[in-house]
């Protein structure tokens, strides 16, 4: 079957795409966005997350069907479109020390630009419960902890000065 | 494989009558799992995304009808005060993505014994009820007693949709508790919902992860009414009393028939029953006993 | 004032100052901004035109004769281009780690569950997962070999490889075994010498690495006849020599590139679906990708050993350690992977850091139809860790003393020597660094009035409102070697190139160092920057194009691979220096490279780089060897072993609903000594996440394998800890030099996940007055419904 939607804000179009595909694959394999990863397709790593209309899911677990016609953001799309410079949560991962293997990476990425997007200051405990989908195996969640926290300052000063 | 997009409810019904043995998929939490791993090849999917009724919920009298594909983050958002014991099971369901997907239909639908949603509707009461539809019969309403068959196996007709839940606004308070060996995202072990119904003067109980089906403890529920009513404990709120708690808990613990998997074994299944169903009493319990003595 | 005439020292000084990102600072890592885009390429994102899938079809059974194998109806699938048995195989049939005993593709025999038998490539993974299903394989299934009882008694119970098949020195299923004798051994005399005895048994469950890359690569036929492999390994070189003998190819005609690695852990070390790909690809003449599913993953790598071991440690009165014994047996699956080098390990460091006069050791790996175990982070230590450090705490409990206070009293330090006879000749602070995690403060003790389920065992299953919660103490420390042993002369090589590039002199470094995350680019960058004296270094990709880098296992690359890019960056500096004495007769002694200049220190910079190099390159390979070692004598273990020895101390403080079994762990704290932390964000982040893998053997990561198959193949089953389970980490970093050492550095990755598991588990019991001996710690051991 044939499958359109958007993606980083770009019309794309996916042919011959089997009935089972999920949307990591599609997005993976046949239009060119391999950052979402593919650790675990089933759910329990988070490392595929992606928007969907503006939620962040797990793309290993969406159909590549459902995704017809809507709008999907991947870590490919965080970055400034033109300038291609990186988003905060990008920049703060990478100061932080937070990305090793990286793998994980781009699912946290995502997941995090989404909790700072809901709540700009979270707690510690906040933060956990919003990444507890996100598996990471190399950095023990200390940096990434610190990343949050830089990514979080970062939002609120850059609010301040904005308001 | 076909899949079909129906964009309205009748086309879905249409659908799933034309292709009886099409697997629905909404959050796709469950079935994407399947299709990944090469545990099912079904004959068509059938996609409930188009269907915007099924992600809506209202509440008309004293019910909320909760749309199948409300999703899980929705429901602990929004009905944390009219559902509180399924807001909290579904603040246990995988991780926060997951529950930004999946949905109470998907539970339903899978009747996986393990799965979090039941616990709290089985203790929500006997008057909740699966809104299923045929093209070929319409609606009808499976009372959730009726509806858990076997392992992963529900009462539905194989040209049925689940198209919403009915359940009763909570009347006293709701608690779910659920084991797992890690501090998030765990498929439950055990799992234990509980709930208060000083309306109608009756308790909840629901098993997970501990029988073939999800399934009430009926004898610990009798007993707790009973007490509940003899003492005149609905009035007062007075205090339980540890003997009346560990009855209780070992009256769950008895309606329980687990097996021994990798996730636990059976005696630790039962073990955790007791424990939860004697703290989410508890719990319940001094909550209710706080709002008498407000009220008083 | 021109540059020429500033005083030598203050120059340098403030050259030195600018240059933040040579060895010592915390540069950001090169291949960060590319991880953070989605841009890096991992091994299984790679894409090729017309690109085919492969996938294997894996035994169900755990022991089986093979009767026959029928590929007819999945060759006629539409869009199947290849279905290969042992039969297609052009070379030679075995490959293997230390052993070459295992087939590339089962012959007549599958010796575990998952087993790869035969092979599909096909235009979509769904076309190849049905050709995989209508491959017919009949089975004559047998009962596995799995127990130890069974393994030893092979006239009952059978031979896992026949004797004839023997490529090593086994015997019996034993695929390696290592004894150890020191002092006195231990005999019934020396026991009489000991005021207090305590003996124990434990047992450790088979761990994975569960990185979360999966295994992949993409090979591409070549031209020449030969395959070009992109893919996620730890040594490109020994990959290269188990795959050419069985492709039929020169090691010249496989070349290998190192794709982005999503983790290794030591499950990275085999071969996984190397060889399958490349038959593939040589046979259908296209490229072949393979990308591992995460249940095939679990059947594609070896896993760490489980391990059953017996203590026994003997003490006077006031805790001095008199003797103590030890028999592990690790069992080691199907295939011997490296089980051998595992048992040297186990042997040689199963007693853990203290001085004890008289030892005895008996370590085995056994050949069972269970799952391949090999390399995994701590290879061999971390199971005796668990062992000696429960029995620290029983000998503590038994002599009334504090168990902090009985680890110093018995404590090695500094010119002491480990039971094999080897001199300690570098710091060896146990003792400071359990003082040092002693002395860290006490998390906050649990506030039951201001609660947050999320924080209490259970989170958010709201499981308890505090009910139930006993907090607990416990402490670890652990001793791991750096660098292959027993003899093995595992070098690195590194080419570093000096030339100017758009008016600036910049250095590329080019080594086969598989970057498995751990920052090893990094590093290499820094130590150009430090000893070239420049800014720009670029970093060459990994490939079989330059000399072997060894493996990025065993906490050795920054010692091994870092030390071989200092010799060649030195080297280059000299061939520099020897140019810039030609050209202008300097004469002085004193020359180094800084802030893009040549400088003396006595008389300040004399020439820039760009100046001296011009349009010249200078490009030098070096090879770096450390000392030699020598194997173990096979009876006494004696013998100069290891290269070095690291050491890290851990606290941890955990909450256990002792009603529920349930654990959370609050603070896990870690010391560890690292010579020289050549990048601090990196070494703490490695010292992190080790503790992380070992808090998950403590309480939940186990492949449970029952009659020989695996029952938990998949994340939904095995857990590893998420962001909730993984308490603050507060490290303590301790830089004492090891004068052997490339600028004194220690290797860090391993030693935390040695240390700390025992750490957790000692705080269970605390809390709960259980005595624990198996590991993973599970709910029914606390509750006692196993």
């Amino acid at each position: 079957m044939r499958v359109t939607f958007t993606a980083n804000g770009k019309p794309v179009e996916a042919d011959d795409v089997w009935e089972g595909e999920s949307l990591l694959y599609v997005l993976r394999e046949r239009v060119g966005l391999p950052g979402s990863k593919n650790a675990c397709e089933q759910g329990e790593c988070g490392s595929c997350t992606v928007y969907l209309d503006d939620v962040p899911v797990c793309s290993c677990l969406v159909a590549a069907g459902q995704v017809q016609d809507r709008q999907v953001r991947t870590v490919e799309g965080l970055a400034d479109e033109e300038s291609g410079e990186l988003g905060l949560v990008q920049q703060a991962f990478i100061d932080a020390g937070a990305v090793q293997c990286g793998f994980c990476t781009p699912g946290l990425l995502v997941q995090t630009d989404a909790l700072l997007d809901r709540d700009p200051q979270p707690s510690d405990t906040d933060i956990r419960e919003a990444l507890s989908g996100n598996l990471c195996r190399c950095t023990g969640y200390e940096k990434i902890m610190d990343a949050v926290r830089l990514a979080s300052a970062r939002t609120c000063q850059k609010a301040g000065t904005q308001a | 494989m076909e899949f079909l997009r129906p964009a309205t409810w009748d086309e879905a019904l249409a659908a799933k009558a034309e292709y009886p043995t099409a697997l629905p998929i909404a959050g796709g939490t469950d079935v994407m799992v399947e299709m990944n791993f090469d545990v099912h090849r079904p004959s068509a999917l059938l996609d409930l995304n188009r269907l915007t009724e099924l992600t809506e919920w209202t509440i008309e009298g004293e019910v909320v009808k909760l749309g199948a594909s409300v999703p899980y983050s929705r429901i602990i958002d929004e009905l944390s005060g009219p559902l509180p014991g399924l807001a909290r099971a579904a603040h246990t369901v995988g991780s926060p993505q997951i529950r930004n997907r999946g949905g109470v239909g998907g539970n339903l639908g899978g009747a996986s014994p393990a799965g979090d949603s039941h616990p709290a509707l089985l203790a929500a009461g006997r008057d909740v009820f699966v809104e299923v539809a045929s093209q070929a019969r319409g609606t009808r309403m499976i009372a959730i007693d009726d509806f858990y068959v076997g392992v992963k196996r529900n009462s539905m007709e194989p040209d049925e949709l689940i198209r919403r839940v009915h359940i009763p606004v909570a009347d006293g308070p709701q608690e779910f508790s659920k084991i797992g060996t890690r501090n998030a995202m765990v498929i439950a072990v055990a799992a234990f919902g509980f709930a208060l119904h000083p309306k109608n003067h009756t308790v909840g109980t629901g098993i997970g992860s501990a029988a073939p089906t999800p399934r009430r403890a009926v004898e610990a529920e009798e007993y707790l009414q009973g007490v509940l009513a003899e003492r005149g404990l609905w009035e007062s709120g007075a205090l339980l009393g540890t003997e009346v708690i560990q009855r209780f808990g070992e009256l769950v613990k008895a309606a329980a028939s687990p097996i021994d998997d990798v996730r636990g074994t059976a005696d630790y299944r039962r073990h955790t029953l007791a424990v939860m169903a004697r703290r989410t009493l508890t719990w319940c319990w001094n909550d209710y006993s706080k709002q008498i003595r407000s009220a008083a | 004032m021109s540059a020429r005439t500033i005083a030598g020292q203050k120059n340098l000084q403030d050259i030195n100052q600018a240059s933040k990102d040579g060895i010592g600072g915390s540069p950001l890592r090169p291949d960060g901004i590319l991880k953070v885009k989605g841009e890096f390429a991992y091994s299984s994102d790679l894409w090729h035109e017309d690109m085919l899938w492969g996938m294997a079809l894996r035994s169900p059974h755990p022991r089986a004769k093979i009767i026959g194998v029928d590929i007819s109806e999945a060759l006629k699938t539409p869009g199947v281009y290849a279905v290969m048995t042992h039969e297609d195989i052009p070379g030679a049939k075995f490959y293997g780690l230390e052993i070459r005993d295992q087939p590339a593709l089962a012959i007549d025999k599958v010796r575990y569950h998952g087993e790869a038998i035969a092979l599909v490539a096909a235009d979509h993974p769904e076309t190849a997962r049905r050709a995989v299903k209508k491959i017919k394989v009949e089975y004559e299934v047998l009962t596995p070999i799995t127990t130890e009882e069974q393994c030893l008694d092979p006239e009952t119970y059978g031979y896992v490889h026949e004797p004839h098949e023997y490529k090593s020195h086994g015997y019996g299923n034993i695929c390696h075994e290592q004894k150890l004798v020191s002092g006195l051994g231990v005999t019934d005399e020396v026991r009489a010498l000991a005021d207090v005895i305590v003996s124990g048994e434990y047992e450790v469950g088979m761990q994975d690495q569960a990185f979360l890359g999966p295994e992949s690569g993409l090979a591409v036929p070549a031209e020449d006849g030969g395959i070009d492999l992109y893919i996620a390994t730890q040594w490109l070189h020994v990959d290269r020599e188990q795959m050419a003998p069985v492709l039929g190819l020169p090691e010249e005609k496989v070349r290998l590139t190192l794709a982005g690695v999503g983790g290794a852990f030591g499950g990275r070390e085999d071969i996984s679906m190397q060889i399958h790909a490349c038959l593939l690809a040589l046979r259908t003449g296209k490229p072949v990708k393979i990308v591992y599913a995460r249940d095939e993953s679990f059947f594609g790598h070896v896993h760490r050993h489980p391990a059953k071991m017996r203590y026994e440690h003997g003490a006077t009165r006031d805790g001095k350690l008199v003797f103590a014994d030890c028999r592990i047996v690790l069992d080691g699956g199907a295939y011997a992977s490296a089980s051998p080098a595992v048992v040297g390990n186990a042997a040689s460091l199963g007693h853990g850091p203290y001085v004890i006069p008289n030892v005895k050791m008996h370590a085995i790996a056994l050949y069972s139809n269970n799952p391949s175990c090999g390399a995994m982070r701590g290879f061999g230590a971390v199971q005796a860790a668990f062992g000696y450090e429960s029995q620290m705490d029983k000998l503590a409990e038994a002599l009334g003393m504090d168990p902090v206070e009985l680890r110093q009293l018995n404590a090695m330090s500094e010119g002491d020597y480990m039971p094999t006879g080897q001199q300690i000749d570098s710091p060896a602070p146990v003792a400071e660094l359990l003082q040092r995690v002693k002395d860290m403060p006490l998390p906050p003790p649990l506030d039951l009035t201001d609660l947050d389920v999320r924080q209490l065992p259970g989170a958010l299953s709201n499981t308890s409102h505090g009910e139930g919660i006993v907090r607990g103490i416990g402490y670890s420390v652990g001793i791991k070697n750096v660098g292959f042993s027993e003899g093995f002369d595992d070098y690195s090589t590194a080419r570093v190139r000096l030339e100017v590039i758009g008016g600036e002199p910049v250095a590329m470094v080019h080594t086969a160092m598989a970057e498995v995350g751990q920052g090893g680019i990094t590093v290499h960058a820094q130590i150009a920057r430090t000893e070239l004296g420049v800014e720009q270094v670029t970093i060459h990709p990994a490939n079989t194009e330059v000399g072997s880098a060894g493996s990025t296992s065993a906490s050795r690359q920054t010692y091994m691979t870092g030390g071989a890019v200092k010799l060649a960056a030195e080297a280059v500096k000299q061939a520099l220096i020897e140019k810039g004495r030609k050209r202008y007769g300097w004469t002085q002694t004193d020359l180094d490279l800084v802030g893009g200049k040549v400088v003396s220190e006595s008389g300040g910079a004399l020439v820039s780089m760009v100046d001296l190099l011009g349009d010249e390159a200078i490009d030098l390979t070096r090879e770096h060897h450390h000392r030699p070692t020598q194997a173990f004598d096979k009876e006494t273990g004696q013998g100069f072993g290891h290269v070095q020895y690291t050491f890290c101390a851990n606290r941890a403080v955990v909450d256990v609903d002792v009603e529920l079994g349930l654990v959370k762990v609050v603070e896990l704290t870690a010391a560890q000594d690292v010579g020289k932390a050549l990048n601090p964000l990196s070494v703490v982040g490695q010292i992190q996440g080790g503790c992380t893998q070992a808090l998950g053997l403590a309480v939940m990561e186990e492949i449970i394998v029952k009659d020989g198959k695996v029952r938990n193949a998949s994340f939904t089953d095995y857990l590893i800890p998420t962001i909730l389970d993984t308490p603050p980490i507060p490290v303590d970093v301790l830089e004492l030099p090891d004068p052997n050492a490339p600028y004194g550095l220690r290797g860090v990755g391993e030693a935390p996940t040695v240390s700390a598991t025992p750490s957790i588990v000692a705080a269970i019991r605390q809390a709960t007055g259980i005595a624990l001996n198996r590991i993973p710690v599970r709910p029914e051991h606390l509750t006692g419904t196993l």
